[in-house]
């Protein structure tokens, strides 16, 4: 039998540091996108607190649930990130892997959100991106979900572009800590 | 210029994809006359005023958007979702 | 000079610095401009057209004259405002304009030829002959006009962009807008508070006034010490807004290091995109000059200016000065010049009934200024008394105020216009000119310290109470209350040059000749005299130009209007409205699984959107991309190839009504595909043209996945999205991309199932796997999705597995290739083995061609209805149309894509055009070029001969026209 051998979408990539500023990858186990079929929502979102201890997110909002949580990623989905999905669910919902599919990011440290704020044209400033807020938005012309989780602002980009994502972060994380130097 | 998704909040107009006049949504019937179907595609009107365009919320929920606008002011005055999420 | 125990600059600092290559020495928070004052050096530069001596005219950022290039080489910044230029160690600055040196500049002649180039000199004298224009005109005129240039190199500092957020936005950090500022924030609102200079205190820092009974800069200091502690105020220096835009959005540029002498990592300039709920406008008001003969000349300046220097700086343009004015402001210059001891040997104002409140100076009521004297430098005024004599006094200097324009620009930028106050003869904006955004200030014509104080406050408090915040109105501070009188006037009489647009050298007299050629609108006006159309707009002249046309058509302001004011409020460089484009972040790279792989085989990378995919992968010995391709596709045709397919749009569709819903969105039936099926599909728009084509498989009952085109991925998603939401409401379907989940590549060739099943944990046959077959495998483990499909024609699959499985399949698929005679094959290979299949891509459905034109029209079912189908229908699209055809050259030489093609025996030229070639290739199964195009009821003319002819590239050959398909038409091949 061959054997095939798993790369992580920021493979070499990551960590990078710019003073107070770090960027690195973040492995959440299954990412499963969930699409709740015809009137299925409560039911799925029933199911889903039953099977994972988290309900369906309402928009721009994410469950959290000591290591599984629920972003909401567009109408009528989100994502399931962590195990993976109980078998019931795909009665109610269109189950569709996409582990592979997202480059995962974590930013942290003082001044992430003018990191972002150089990228992404949506206020995230703690106090209307608290913690567990959850958007789907653009950071520089990439497709972006961005949340606020407890350890900084988490980013998933489609892992094709993961080069383009951590250089423009990294290339904002520079900008901003320059701007730190001088004041 | 801001458009109020209906779903997402209000958003920076880069996160949208514009189509054009909202009158897409009257798609006439399979049978039609090719008259009517000529006018569906190619017949706009063209207000100082009062508009209403379709929008696609593609850095964001994914919905397509009726939203109304005036020409004149610039002013936004709403915007609503071309389906509602039936998944509720 | 420089005063004695005046300014803010810091004496115990010197700065060195240079200017046209000679080195000198300013002060710590100095500007470019006032430090060469500070030297006695009035004259900064040279005039656009006639190429006059002219100095600094104003102390801020509406300055016409004082424009030179700062730094060197590549980051040399032409046009910038030496008033605004602040002082820094090494500082490098050029004046600009002049040849051989500002001293001595030899295009002054112009200056002399001014009778033959005045307004519309451009329109009449360079008008014929025509051919003279480009060759000669042009040339010429850009030699000798122009400003500052730019390097022609790559411009190596960086730019910035940033979004940035707020309740209310105060525009400008004087007294009404520090007042604003705090009266929003003490409510709890977020407050973004802009300032165009180093500093806060707008005006304040250029008055000497009291408030509160202390110098006013105390109660500025403590006012923004309290704005600082807060956390919910953010205040942003050397910030200018230069854009009102729909919905709350603002435009401003922050120069973050144009100030320091390194920047150490931070961005040159920075430009925000500020979405406000709210915004309070409290930019303040520009002084406006009065033209006389000579009024250009260096020394000559506004009088507001004038105290600037004086009270910021500690200069002066000389030891005796007089001013002028129509108005009780430029009294004070007056009065502070004097009490700073400099010699002032006359106020001028232009009021007969005016008294005098600048205390002990001579004083001319009614009196004008009629002629300023001197070249290089002020040297002399001509006064004229109210009953015609006239007098002249020796000055180096000459403050002269018209009044003061509230800085109604950004009130305009969403096409209002604003509206004239008879008592001040300015323009100020239109109540709710833009929703949301308030005025308050000088710029709404409130003059004095107090009544900007109060007016800022309400505003400020008005703001955020509109947002649901609430709070009272903060204490009101004592401040000077002095009216602002003034009684209009915009031009003195008499002979000679008047000037009105500085940068542009437009004079009173222009003005009046466009006038009397009828270009009576002030659109007309300004384009036929460039009044305004420099690069400051023509902030200081464009109310005086429009008050002389308004005079010379006998109109009053009003009637007469204002041009239109448009984004940006000041200049902005191109690099900082583009800033965060250049370089990779023009547009994302997109790199599939195999990208590294595919490098480090030599394969040069060829863009396909935003995907990078090989060209081919050159082996040992291969000189030219023909070998490579060439043996690429042998390898296919006859061993085994393997090719990246990932980039190809992948949509995981699921629910009970997929059936139905790919029905409408495909012009072929797929409701009937059995599971574990796969079926080639077609798309149109409604307008009935091609949009995409692809393969769609059905994995289980309600499962179902897409493929498109790599380039037309994205759209077939948002047009799904747009069917579904529209017209598909009662469907229940869900869809989403899984492009990026999987990593799928072709394995072709005849010994393509031979090496799956070298790999598959469970090996395939035809039976099993039949052609157009789909189904779930193991790798290794791992599951993976196989597809018995082709594009290139031959017996092939296409083995997709999760991504991060991606590049080890790769290297695992090559290797065995490779031991089977096979390898890895590029873009050019995929094309060529396309092209002799036939089979369509985005180079033939180009978006002007139907199903009926590339051979599917039996695609389109009559059984049922479909995006695209009724209009499909329609006259014209189905008859006599150029027609999917093969081609073969007959004669010698190459096909070539983008040639056309004519009858063998008409001349090549458009009206005898039948037609045109989509993609060519060269294959090597048939020993020849092979070609796809569209030729004028093609399908009807297999077997002619035609005339193949590119005239850009001087190709002109004898074709034969084909079927599309040249290779194995049976397709016997791929069913294996
Ligand atoms: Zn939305």
């Amino acid at each position: 039998m061959v054997e095939l051998n798993a790369l992580s979408a920021c493979d070499g990539l990551l960590p990078v540091e710019h003073g107070r500023l770090t960027l690195r990858e973040e492995t959440l186990g299954a990412i499963t996108s969930l699409a709740p079929f015809k009137g299925q929502g409560k039911a799925l979102s029933a199911a889903l607190q039953a099977a994972h201890g988290v309900g369906f997110p309402a928009p721009n909002r994410m469950e959290v649930s000591g290591d599984v949580a629920c972003v909401w990623t567009g109408r009528d989905q989100a994502f399931l990130l962590g195990p993976q999905p109980d078998a019931g669910l795909g009665a109610m919902a269109a189950v569709t892997d996409q582990s592979d599919a997202w480059a995962v990011v974590l930013l942290s440290g003082e001044g992430a959100e003018d990191v972002l704020a150089r990228l992404v044209p949506v206020d995230l400033r703690p106090a209307a991106f608290p913690l567990h807020a959850a958007v789907r938005t653009e950071l520089g012309h990439m497709a972006v979900s961005i949340m606020r989780i407890e350890a900084g602002l988490r980013i998933m980009a489609f892992r094709s572009m993961a080069a383009t994502l951590v250089h423009e972060l990294s290339d904002a994380m520079a900008a901003v800590e320059a701007r730190r130097r001088l004041s | 210029m801001r458009i109020p998704c209906p779903i997402c909040g209000t958003r920076d107009r880069r996160e949208f994809y514009y189509q054009g006049a909202a009158s897409m949504l009257d798609r006439p019937a399979a049978e039609a006359p090719l008259e009517v179907w000529h006018d569906y595609l190619h017949l706009r009107d063209n207000p100082a005023g009062g508009t209403r365009d379709l929008w696609y919320h593609a850095s964001g929920c994914g919905s397509w958007l009726v939203v109304e606008r005036d020409t004149v002011t610039h002013e936004v005055l709403g915007a609503a979702l071309v389906e509602a999420c039936d998944a509720d | 000079m420089r005063i004695d125990g005046k300014g803010r600059v810091d004496r115990t600092r010197p700065v060195t610095y240079s200017f046209d290559g000679v080195t000198r020495t300013g002060l710590a928070g100095d500007t470019l401009a006032s430090a060469l004052m500070a030297e006695g050096e009035l004259l900064l530069g040279r005039s656009f057209k006639y190429h006059r001596p002219r100095g600094v005219l104003t102390a801020g950022s509406e300055e016409p004259n004082a424009l030179v290039t700062v730094r060197t080489g590549a980051q040399a910044d032409p046009n910038t405002r030496a008033t605004v230029q602040e002082l820094y160690e090494g500082l490098t600055a050029v004046s600009q304009n002049r040849w051989p040196s500002l001293d001595f500049d030899l295009l002054a002649v112009n200056n002399l030829a001014a009778p033959f180039l005045g307004a519309g000199f451009y329109y009449k004298t360079f008008m014929w002959p025509k051919a003279f224009w480009e060759k000669l005109y042009e040339p010429m005129i850009r030699r000798a006009a122009g400003l500052g240039a730019l390097s022609g190199a790559h411009d190596p500092d960086r730019y910035e962009r940033a979004f940035a957020f707020c309740d209310v936005l105060v525009i400008g950090g004087g007294p009404a807008g520090l007042m604003a500022a705090w009266a929003a924030a003490k409510t709890g609102a977020d407050v973004i508070l802009c300032c165009e200079e180093p500093e806060p205190g707008g005006r304040l820092l250029s008055e000497d006034e009291q408030i509160e009974g202390r110098p006013a800069l105390d109660w500025v200091q403590e006012t923004v010490a309290l704005l600082a502690t807060r956390d919910n105020v953010r205040i942003m220096t050397r910030t200018t807004v230069t854009g009102a835009f729909d919905q709350g959005t603002y435009g401003a540029l922050e120069r973050v290091a144009g100030h320091l002498p390194e920047a150490d990592g931070l961005p040159l300039e920075c430009f925000w995109r500020i979405a406000a709920r709210r915004a309070v406008l409290a930019a303040g008001a520009l002084e406006r000059h009065v033209a006389f003969r000579d009024n250009d000349r260096p020394g000559v300046m506004m009088a507001g200016a004038m105290r600037a220097y004086l009270h910021r700086w500690g200069v002066v343009p000389g030891q005796s000065v007089a001013v002028f004015g129509n108005n009780d402001d430029a009294h004070r210059t007056a009065r502070d010049m004097a009490h700073a001891g400099v010699d002032v040997v006359a106020l001028i104002d232009s009021r007969h009934d005016a008294e005098n409140r600048a205390g002990d100076v001579p004083f001319y009521p009614g009196w004008q200024v009629a002629r300023a004297h001197g070249g290089k430098a002020l040297e002399a005024i001509t006064l004229r008394a109210p009953n015609g004599r006239h007098e002249k006094l020796a000055v180096q200097g000459l403050g002269v105020s018209g009044g003061w324009n509230p800085s109604v620009h950004l009130t305009c930028h969403t096409g209002a216009r604003p509206v004239w106050r008879d008592d001040i003869a300015a323009f100020v904006p239109r109540d709710g000119a833009v929703p949301g955004l308030s005025v308050a200030g000088a710029a709404r014509g409130t003059f004095d310290t107090s009544g900007c104080l109060r007016d800022g406050a309400e505003a400020g408090l008005e703001a955020a109470q509109a947002l649901g915040f609430s709070g009272a109105l903060p204490h009101l501070p004592q401040a000077d209350a002095s009216p602002y009188r003034l009684r209009r006037l915009w031009a003195v009489a008499g002979k000679g040059r008047a000037w009105l647009d500085f940068q542009n050298d437009v004079t009173v007299k222009d003005v009046k000749q466009a006038a009397a050629e009828n270009y009576v609108s002030v659109e007309h006006m300004k384009r036929y005299t460039t009044q305004g159309m420099a690069t400051d707009q023509g902030k200081s002249s464009n109310v005086a130009a429009l008050a002389i046309l308004a005079d010379a058509t006998g109109r009053d302001i009003p009637e007469t209007g204002t041009t239109t004011f448009r984004p940006p409020y000041s200049p902005v460089a191109i690099a900082a409205l583009g800033a965060g484009a250049q370089g990779m972040g023009f547009a994302p790279q997109r790199f599939t699984t195999s990208h590294k792989a595919s490098v480090a085989m030599g394969a040069p990378m060829i863009e396909a959107g935003l995907w990078y995919r090989p060209s081919y992968f050159p082996r040992k010995g291969e000189t030219h991309w023909r070998h490579s391709c060439d043996r690429e596709v042998t390898m296919v045709r006859e061993a085994v190839g393997i090719c990246d397919v990932s980039t190809l749009g992948k949509i995981d569709l699921q629910g009970r009504d997929v059936g139905a819903f790919l029905d409408f969105v495909y012009t072929n039936t797929f409701s009937t595909l059995k599971p574990g099926r796969v079926r080639y599909g077609l798309m149109l728009r409604e307008d009935g043209h091609v949009m995409d084509d692809g393969t769609t498989a059905r994995l289980s009952d309600k499962h179902w996945v897409m493929t498109t085109t790599t380039a037309a991925a994205g759209e077939v998603m948002r047009h799904l999205d747009w069917v579904k939401q529209a017209f598909c409401r009662e469907m229940d379907v869900r869809f989403i991309s899984v492009t990026e989940q999987w990593a799928q590549f072709a394995v072709a060739g005849p010994n393509s199932r031979a090496l799956l099943n070298g790999l598959l944990d469970s090996p395939v046959d035809d039976e099993s796997f039949p052609f157009m077959q789909c189904g779930p495998v193991t790798v290794g483990g791992v599951e993976a999705r196989l597809f018995r499909i082709s594009f290139s024609g031959e017996y092939a699959y296409e083995l997709a597995v999760p991504a991060r499985y991606g590049a080890s399949l790769f290297d695992l698929l090559v290797a065995r290739a490779e031991g089977m005679g096979g390898g890895a094959y590029g873009m050019e290979a995929l094309n060529v083995l396309r092209i002799e299949k036939g089979h369509i891509t985005h180079s033939e459905i180009h978006g002007r061609v139907t199903a009926f034109d590339i051979g599917f029209a039996r695609m389109v079912s009559g059984k049922k209805d479909c995006i695209g189908k009724a209009l499909a229908a329609r006259p014209g699209l189905n008859e006599d149309r150029e027609e999917l055809v093969g081609l073969r050259p007959v004669s010698a030489g190459h096909l070539i894509a983008g040639g056309h093609l004519f009858g063998e025996g008409a001349e090549p030229v458009s009206a005898n055009d039948q037609g045109y070639v989509t993609s060519v290739g060269y294959s090597p199964a048939m020993g020849c070029d092979l070609g796809l195009g569209f030729l004028r009821n093609g399908r009807a003319r297999h077997g002619e001969k035609l005339r193949l002819v590119d005239h850009l590239r001087g190709v002109d050959i004898v074709v034969q026209v084909t079927d599309p398909v040249a290779f194995d038409p049976e397709g016997g091949r791929l069913r294996g």
